[in-house]
């Protein structure tokens, strides 16, 4: 009797965590990835302050030249009698010191943080949408014929011929022969990765099509772009989000390589990579050009990695609660 | 098992030629052209660009051009747009520079990242697991370059010694003792630096599959057999840990083109990378071209060979 009262009220009470909520307690267990995230949270608010502070409400201009002012070490105070004060940089003090041409290398970093991240998220969403398109299509329409190829050989071989080819190779040989825009090195680095996410969601598609709730939507009559994008994507979507935080580290990277190769982003816009790369010819006399950058691209990109792997050790369906 | 491998290769071949087509058609379509690398040489009159175009066929249709570039290629007779010599020697020059270099980046990798991914995942959570990780991280989230450039400084100020080229110039009629140490000097950071990101994933992928393994069944059945822990790890659990890498390892051959660019960059490192990225910055689009290819055809053969290893390794798979 107490045996189904109890049973009675256990199924008649919601789970005392949802899914998410359950996944989201085993992440916070890591200490490292929690900690990263939360650090990436404070890059992203700082991003967007950087954003305002420069763009719009200029309190650090991070193309202001001053000739005078070059090479100055972090923590400078403000004391040039030749420039006007009202070109006098905020707080009277070069808090990370000067470049070769006397900007404010606080101001570039603020700037560059919201370029450099924008760079890898445009890139990241760009390859996710196209990994989402291929994959999704392969996995679901693969049976359609066409001639004597099946799409799922169209498009998986197609995978396949593009994961033949040496990506930086290709990127960089992209890069050149466009005209140096911001926007082409986020398209290519974005139409160059998306092969992985592909893969991804073909397999999650292949195994999610057979199951019941995706025969019962088709049963209802439920349109197919509804069963795929509503009732599907979502179910494929957490392997993918962690590759595409992974995604975005490898973004930041790539631009920072291709600056250092002088194809990357070009000036005036600052981004990490390009601070870092015109900073190593001056590394001898002004190592904190080379230095801030450099450890600012190591420390986020680290946060990055951090956060994709602890995302997906708690997203490991095998990996259950108390285990 | 005949069957497989001729079927293996077919379609192999058929990816190749897509694989032509698709990165001939990326260079030709993309703007710029070797014509326009100079174009404020007051010596270039309009109808040497118009000769040069019509020498290097560029005025025929993109299929046209294809034809002519894959005709070339095989009789031997691509000529670089930049210096006219051929390609193909020019690209084999570069390759014997880079093959020490791949070859001692691969031994590093492969040497370090076994036993630090075995011990991770035989002290799984203890501080060197722990801190293994972490660097492994750090590792991969550093700028290749900007780690370079430390080291570089590094071991110029504490070793003083020549790190970049391939050698120092006028040791030519030194002893061979010294000729030698200087050729060792100048191999052990680009090959050290090419090799840390290989190490660090290695390790990660390494520490898993041995975690992977050890908790089968049939370790804990050696164990029980009363069997010394060196051969349940080594014997029954590394071998079969051993077997995804078969793959990993064809993979790793197209880093001899791409993820060299870099490192022979900041080392003067004449090799394959460089060439390739000269050739970009003078737009020679045969030597671009042939290079993608290569590279292409080395990764083929690389998955091929690790496809074949996989059947005769593994008595699992059948035909």
């Amino acid at each position: 009797m107490t045996e189904t009262k109890n049973t009675q009220m256990v199924e008649g009470l919601k789970p005392t965590a949802s899914l998410f909520e359950e996944r989201w307690d085993i992440f916070k267990r890591n200490h490292l990835a929690y900690f990263s995230f939360i650090f990436l949270m404070v890059l992203f608010i700082f991003a967007i302050i950087g954003k305002i502070l420069t763009r719009w409400v200029v309190l650090f201009d991070p193309k202001l030249v001053r000739l005078p002012e070059k090479f100055l070490p972090p923590l400078t105070p403000f004391t040039s009698k030749i420039i006007p004060t009202e070109e006098a940089p905020m707080f009277n003090m070069y808090i990370l010191g000067t470049d070769e041409l006397g900007r404010d290398l606080f101001a570039r970093m603020l700037e560059g943080t919201s370029v450099s991240l924008t760079v890898g998220f445009i890139a990241v969403s760009i390859s996710i949408f196209l990994g989402i398109l291929f994959g999704g299509t392969a996995g679901y329409y693969g049976k359609f014929r066409w001639g004597f190829l099946t799409i799922d050989t169209i498009i998986m071989r197609f995978v396949d011929i593009m994961l033949c080819f040496p990506t930086f190779f290709l990127i960089l040989t992209v890069v050149a022969l466009l005209p140096p825009s911001i926007y082409n090195i986020m398209i290519i680095i974005g139409l160059t990765s998306w092969m992985g996410t592909a893969r991804f969601v073909r397999a999650e598609f292949l195994s999610l099509r057979e199951l019941d709730y995706v025969t019962a939507a088709r049963s209802q009559a439920i349109p197919e772009w509804r069963i795929i994008l509503i009732h599907m994507v979502p179910n494929a979507i957490a392997p993918v989000l962690v590759s595409a935080t992974i995604g975005v580290a490898t973004a930041i990277l790539t631009e920072s390589s291709l600056s250092f190769l002088g194809f990357g982003v070009q000036p005036p816009d600052a981004t990490w990579g390009n601070i870092l790369s015109d900073g190593k010819q001056f590394i001898f006399d002004a190592p904190w050009i080379t230095f801030i950058p450099g450890f600012s691209i190591l420390f986020v990109v680290l946060a990055f990695n951090l956060c994709g792997e602890g995302m997906r050790e708690a997203f490991n369906p095998k990996l259950k609660e108390g285990v | 098992m005949i069957q497989f491998v001729l079927k293996n290769i077919g379609q192999r071949l058929v990816l190749l030629f897509f694989i032509s087509i698709i990165s001939h058609a990326i260079v030709h379509l993309a703007p710029g052209e070797p014509s326009l690398v100079d174009p404020s040489n007051p010596r270039m009159k309009a109808e040497d660009i118009q000769r040069i175009r019509a020498a290097f066929h560029l005025d025929e249709p993109l299929h046209i051009q294809y034809v002519y570039w894959m005709k070339d290629l095989f009789t031997g007779n691509l000529k670089s747009f930049k210096d006219n010599q051929p390609v193909l020697k020019k690209i084999w020059d570069r390759f014997l520079n880079s093959l020490p270099l791949f070859i001692v980046g691969t031994l590093i990798t492969w040497f370090l990242a076994f036993p630090i991914g075995i011990q991770a995942a035989l002290k799984r959570g203890s501080m060197f697991d722990k801190i293994g990780t972490f660097l492994s991280y750090a590792l991969i989230s550093i700028p290749g370059f900007f780690l370079s450039y430390i080291c570089i400084i590094f071991m110029v100020k504490t070793f003083n010694v020549p790190v970049i080229g391939m050698r120092t110039f006028g040791l030519e009629n030194a002893g061979i003792m010294l000729r030698s140490m200087d050729r060792v000097w100048h191999w052990t950071l680009p090959s050290l630096m090419s090799a840390v990101a290989g190490v660090a994933i290695l390790s990660r992928y390494v520490r898993s599959q041995m975690l992977e393994v050890i908790n089968q069944d049939y370790i804990r059945t050696a164990r029980a057999k009363g069997l010394p822990e060196t051969t349940v790890i080594y014997r029954h659990g590394l071998r079969n840990a051993l077997l995804p890498f078969i793959t990993m390892f064809g993979l790793t051959i197209p880093g001899l083109i791409g993820g060299s660019v870099i490192f022979e960059t900041i080392f003067a490192w004449p090799g394959m990378g460089r060439l390739g990225f000269e050739a970009i910055l003078a737009r020679d689009f045969p030597v671009i071209l042939t290079l993608n290819f290569i590279s292409a055809i080395l990764v083929l053969i690389g998955t091929f060979i690790s496809d074949i290893l996989y059947a005769v390794v593994d008595p699992r798979i059948k035909f």
